[in-house]
């Protein structure tokens, strides 16, 4: 039978980019360590309980009193668990490669959405980041970032962006073509069309797809912390390791509690949008 | 000369459209082209002129072309071949920047779904265009707030335009359309997607706003009665080819071709054929100095069993029946103003048919037609009418 393992060529690859472009992997690396440690430090820089109220504020603000009480609550049992510093870890990288991701994510939508070539270009790839097992993309991550946080962010960037791109690009093909044709036919530039009509009527899908985005960043947390980007990843991974039952549950149970409200919140910035 | 010039305009969609030219040359059909080449005919050599001011109705059925020719005009499709000349200046040939400012300044158009902007207010839609332009927001609310009173929408101007019924929003689509103050309005089947009721109130409020306004408007439609009720000239497309052009009784009365009088054999007649048409010279008349013997004598001239009383300057008195006028003869009257009626039913020569229905069904006599002096002009009797709807001469 013949034999052909494109296992070796990706490994060649991977290490050819390693020893030339060392220097720009240092570059992200910078970048993502900075702003994951920035944000970290700016959300531990309040008493647990303030943060706690403030979520809870923001939580009632766009969605309602229920999901308020229930934020709260969640919070407060996570403190009580003694995973405060864990979910705070954990949020401040959700959070961070989320934004990075958003930041990259959304513009490339909009590019496939003007151009069909690219997109046909793009489609395949955002299928291969999509359903790649999350744990592959650890491998060559260590080997860019060596282990810790950044790695984390990497493959939580690489694995959480199809959604967004998908959404953005979807959203904005699905405004009406009478209305596109409108603003062109009052002779709106790119950028008009784009600001004015584009995005706006798009928005509640790309909220969407931002909304995705985050929980698939969330379920990245437990396999990034097996390279040690720590947070409720690493409690979950504890519990299964030295096979302490409670632990592993409450470490769970936290990460739960995070995505749902998550979820909530992002949700309901869409909500507000549709109805205004 | 005209404001707008439209030479040998032609629009092929599908890979190398030029390569279709020669095939249409030979004179293959739309159909044949398709099947050997993949390509489409939207638009095959059409060429017409529209004056300023005036209301020029593009009818076809779907897939006639009607939509592409009307989107070539401000290039929302760009044409394959011709020229499209607006006050003199090839909009084919304009560059992105000439373009955009004759989109801006020069056209602006109106959708059959209206095209509204959903997230914004109906004010925010009607400044749009103002707004892309960079007028200063003051200015623009003013002009748009002047715009939206036109179309009869003051007081909706914070509504978001889902809140509104369809023939609200396309009055929206109207005054977005106008608040820019464009010399050229594009209409593509603006009232085809309103139930008939709003339809017939929006054509009827768009003709008095252009009776006001004197813009050129180019009206896409595929309902020939409104073509006919709304066209001072109509064009007829099929298959991409304009088949006729020509004022709505010209397209009736003679039909270019098979198609067109297949066409218009189903029309509603009584919308289109005026009084005018059908009215008989009124030559029953006398003069109201006559007494009843010369009323009598009219009358079996004429065969009729009335006749109309005019002064000396064609002006409309009223009516005298035959009755009346053998009593009044039994009674020695000399005069006619006794047996004067003077409530008589009365019309303009431009009514349509179908208001006279109403009329003739009621009136005890023949319809008068009269001119703003109440001069009489003519008579109608119920066998004219009839006639008239059936389309043969009276």
């Amino acid at each position: 039978m013949f034999k052909f393992h494109i296992g070796s060529y990706f490994e060649d690859f991977v290490l050819w980019l390693k020893d030339n472009f060392d220097f720009i992997f240092d570059f992200i690396k910078n970048i993502l360590e900075g702003s994951i440690d920035g944000l970290e430090a700016l959300l531990n820089f309040l008493p647990s309980i303030v943060l706690i109220l403030l979520i809870g504020l923001l939580a009632w603000k766009v969605t309602s009193k229920g999901v308020a009480i229930f934020t709260i609550l969640g919070l407060l049992l996570i403190d009580a668990m003694e995973l405060w510093q864990a979910t705070i870890s954990t949020l401040a990288l959700v959070l961070s490669s989320s934004l990075i991701t958003l930041l990259i994510g959304i513009p490339l939508g909009i590019l496939a959405s003007k151009n069909d070539r690219f997109d046909r270009i793009l489609r395949p790839i955002l299928d291969f980041m999509q359903t790649m097992p999350a744990f592959v993309y650890l491998i060559p991550a260590v080997l860019f970032f060596s282990l810790g946080k950044v790695p984390g962010a990497f493959a939580t960037i690489i694995f959480s962006m199809p959604p967004v791109v998908r959404l953005t690009n979807l959203a904005i093909r699905q405004v009406p073509t009478e209305v596109v044709e409108a603003a062109r036919s009052f002779g709106s530039t790119s950028k008009q069309m784009l600001f004015k009509v584009q995005l706006p009527i798009a928005l509640p899908t790309i909220l969407a797809g931002i909304n995705q985005t985050i929980m698939l960043a969330l379920s990245m947390v437990v396999i990034s912390a097996m390279i040690g980007s720590g947070g409720l990843g690493k409690v979950v991974l504890r519990g299964i390791q030295e096979y302490k039952i409670g632990l592993g549950f409450e470490g769970g149970v936290a990460v739960v509690i995070l995505a749902m409200i998550l979820d909530r919140i992002t949700q309901g910035f869409g909500d507000l949008n549709k109805n205004k | 000369m005209s404001l707008i010039e439209v030479k040998d305009l032609y629009k092929v969609f599908g890979h190398k459209p030029k390569k279709v030219f020669p095939l249409l040359e030979k004179g293959m059909s739309k159909d044949e082209i398709l099947n050997k080449t993949g390509n489409t005919i939207g638009i095959n050599n059409a060429s017409f002129e529209v004056e300023k001011g005036e209301f020029f109705v593009v009818m076809g059925l779907s897939g006639s072309g009607k939509s592409t020719l009307i989107r070539c005009l401000n290039r929302l499709i760009e044409p394959t071949a011709g020229q499209i000349l607006i006050d003199g200046e090839d909009i084919v040939k304009a560059d992105k920047d000439n373009l955009r400012d004759i989109r801006r300044k020069k056209i602006s158009m109106v959708f059959q779904h209206f095209g509204l902007f959903p997230h914004r207010t109906v004010l925010d839609n009607v400044e749009y265009g103002l707004e892309i332009q960079g007028v200063d927001p003051e200015e623009r609310t003013k002009k748009a707030m002047e715009s939206i009173k036109l179309v009869g929408l003051k007081g909706y101007e914070n509504s978001m335009p889902n809140e509104l019924s369809g023939g609200m929003q396309q009055r929206v689509g109207l005054a977005r359309a106008l608040a820019n103050d464009p010399d050229v309005l594009l209409m593509d089947e603006a009232f085809s997607a309103l139930d008939p009721l709003i339809r017939k109130e929006m054509q009827d409020e768009l003709l008095d706003l252009q009776s006001k306004m004197h813009k050129t408007i180019i009206f896409i439609t595929h309902d020939l009665d409104e073509a006919l009720k709304l066209g001072d000239r109509i064009a007829v497309m099929k298959d991409g080819k304009i088949v006729q052009i020509g004022t709505a009784e010209d397209i009736l009365t003679n039909p270019a071709n098979d198609y067109v009088k297949e066409f218009v054999q189903d029309v509603d007649r009584s919308r289109v054929v005026t009084a005018e048409a059908i009215m008989r010279k009124p030559e029953a008349l006398i003069s109201s100095k006559d007494g009843p013997r010369v009323a009598i004598r009219k009358m079996k001239e004429n065969e009729f069993s009335s006749v109309y009383v005019t002064d000396k300057n064609k002006k409309l008195l009223g009516i005298v029946t035959i009755e009346d006028a053998s009593k009044a003869i039994e009674k020695g009257q000399k005069s006619l103003d006794e047996i004067l009626i003077r409530d008589v039913p009365r019309a303009t020569p431009q009514q349509q048919i179908i208001d006279l229905l109403p009329m003739a069904k009621t009136a005890d006599y023949p319809i008068a037609v009269t001119d703003k002096e109440d001069h009489l002009l003519g008579i109608i009797v119920r066998a004219s009418i009839i006639l008239g709807i059936v389309g043969e001469e009276a």
